[in-house]
């Protein structure tokens, strides 16, 4: 799988789903349209600023709450090309590699990222390098089977591909 | 080295003798359910399979819960989806209107939920049914869609933390402060990934309902799941519910543990999660300032069952809502409901001011039935107190038991029944 380039969107601890995507949009299942309200309760900036490629990085338990899958679809669909964290909730973990959105834990990285860095991320090796200040971190690389559901965009195809 | 309860389940489910903790199983899955927000997403992705309908029309649930009696048209349209899916695959519980009730509270109810299984249901709060002896998760659509296509899901086997419960809960006391407690303690990632093993002699002096509403909230601690040991109360619960055969689990005497809390009942107090984190709380005693609130919600997958309208009707006898309080009793399924008439509960509720909704998820996750606007406060007996979570970013949740909802809508302020 490719590797993921672009600017950082940097956040705190227990970024939940809520603010992810607040359930008043949960009407829709519409990729684009939760797209277009991602991070809206938390940055109401983001969804204008984000380019495609671009990179969320946070602290402690990021995804932590609801089940809704809503919250890694519209990350992806806002054009986000990996999210770091020091640590995610379990259920947003499994949602994110099922959807096809890279994602990493490494405290270190969290430490060491600022909102606006240019960040780039290998996945194969795990290693993620800070480019506007010129420090590399080594975060946990995925798993042979991960790095394939990813590439195929989500597990449905993966099983549809490898089954 | 033994296994604890959940990674005895997991074992038994997965054809194994023995797990443990961190190792990567496939497990026969005994129930899987979605809702009116997560299943349509589910239908979605299990349509691009390649498969020939769902592994087992008898072992699916679908409650559409959330956003119905449908609140807008993309409601309806996200209902009519789960409904036209039910019909032609011939899932034999889908709950319409008028059968319905809050997923959590409506399936042990029906019997679906028993002793011994696994469940993974696309809504976090499945992890309820641990009350009852199960191991029940909450996932995503994508692994619903997998589970009801293949009837397996493959998990991380948890490693634990285990809470010793001794004594008995003061009066106004129940399991919302339990839980809240804990999570204050360990904070809303202090059991991430891991289950929450409850046990101790202290257990026999929790209701199931008090035990549901412990097991409902081990996802506000970061927790795969939350079990309890199954005794003669459990036992009876689902004698008197299904008719689906259970199997009882023991943790052995040798399980491991990376972390181990004893939690004496008789010593906490009325507690109450401030905005914006379930971890942030206080007890009533601690509480010096008077917060006033503009509403109180007294419901939920958390506390909508037939004890939480027991206790706020106690409270709300012969006693009425403060002036301008909205109190919103919403009973959790259509049986709560028509017990909660039976016994009288909705006239003490009425003629002190509150409403009656039917059942629905509503204002727990700010859909409808209760949106909060800027600056406005509400205590509520749901599950998450997060920024903008029944509405406006600028409102403010306090996350509390049924016993002190009622006596702070009576107050007009965050209030415990003993101070009235």
């Amino acid at each position: 799988m490719k590797a993921a380039k672009g600017i950082v969107f940097k956040y705190g601890d227990n970024v939940d789903t809520d603010v992810i995507i607040p359930a008043r949009y949960l009407n829709s299942s519409d990729p684009a349209e939760l797209a277009s309200h991602c991070m809206e309760d938390i940055d109401k900036d983001f969804i204008k600023n984000v380019k495609k490629g671009d990179i969320i990085v946070a602290d402690k338990n990021f995804g932590c709450g609801s089940s809704r899958e809503h919250a890694p679809i519209a990350i992806k669909a806002a054009g986000v090309s990996c999210v770091i964290a020091e640590t995610f909730a379990r259920i947003f973990y499994r949602n994110a590699i099922n959807i096809g959105l890279p994602i990493i834990e490494c405290p270190e990285a969290a430490k060491g990222i600022s909102q606006g860095d240019e960040v780039e991320v290998d996945f194969e090796s795990g290693i993620i390098k800070n480019l506007t200040k010129g420090t590399q971190f080594k975060g946990q690389a995925f798993p042979e089977f991960m790095q394939k559901i990813i590439a195929a965009e989500g597990l449905v195809n993966y099983i549809n591909h490898f089954s | 080295m033994g296994m604890t309860m959940t990674q005895k389940i997991l074992a038994a489910h997965a054809g194994l003798d023995k797990v443990e903790a961190g190792q990567l199983i496939e497990a026969e899955l005994d129930l899987v359910l979605g809702n009116d927000i997560t299943s349509p997403v589910a239908i979605k992705e299990m349509e691009k399979m390649k498969v020939n309908g769902v592994f087992d029309k008898d072992k699916i649930a679908l409650v559409p819960d959330h956003f119905v009696p449908n609140k807008d048209i993309k409601s309806a349209e996200h209902c009519k989806c789960v409904r036209e899916f039910a019909y032609r695959n011939e899932i034999t519980n889908y709950f319409e209107v008028g059968e319905m009730g809050i997923e959590h509270a409506l399936l042990p109810e029906k019997g679906l939920t028993v002793a011994g299984d696994v469940i993974i249901g696309a809504d976090s709060h499945t992890c309820t049914y641990g009350a009852l002896g199960a191991f029940s998760t909450g996932v995503g659509s994508t692994d619903m869609a997998a589970g009801m296509a293949t009837g397996k899901a493959w998990f991380k086997v948890p490693a634990a933390i285990k809470f010793n419960l001794v004594g008995k809960p003061s009066k106004w006391v129940s399991g919302k402060d339990v839980i809240l407690h804990i999570i204050g303690m360990i904070g809303v990632d202090g059991a991430l990934y891991k289950s929450m093993e409850f046990t101790g002699e202290g257990i026999k002096n929790l209701t199931m309902d008090d035990r549901f509403t412990i097991a409902n909230m081990a996802i506000e601690a970061g927790g795969k799941n939350g079990i309890f040991p199954v005794d003669d109360l459990a036992i009876a619960y689902m004698k008197e519910h299904s008719k689906k055969p259970y199997t009882v689990y023991e943790a052995d005497e040798d399980a491991v543990y990376d972390e181990e809390y004893t939690i004496d009942l008789s010593t906490l107090r009325p507690t109450i999660a401030f905005p914006h984190l379930p971890e942030n709380t206080r007890t009533i005693d601690e509480i010096k300032e008077d917060i006033k609130i503009d509403q109180v919600v007294i419901g939920s997958c958390t506390n909508g069952r037939i004890d939480d309208m027991r206790i706020a009707a106690e409270v709300l006898k012969g006693r009425h809502v403060a002036k301008g309080m909205r109190c919103i009793v919403i009973p959790a399924t259509q049986s709560i409901y028509m017990q909660a008439m039976e016994e009288g509960l909705l006239k003490i509720f009425i003629e002190a001011g509150a409403i009656v909704s039917t059942p629905t998820c509503g204002p727990c996750l700010g859909g409808y039935m209760g949106i909060l606007a800027e600056g406005e406060r509400c205590v509520s007996t749901t599950n998450r107190n997060f920024v903008g979570r029944m509405g406006h970013v600028d409102s403010e949740i306090y996350l509390a038991s049924p016993a002190v909802a009622a006596a702070s809508a009576v107050t007009g302020k965050i209030s415990c029944p003993c101070q009235l």
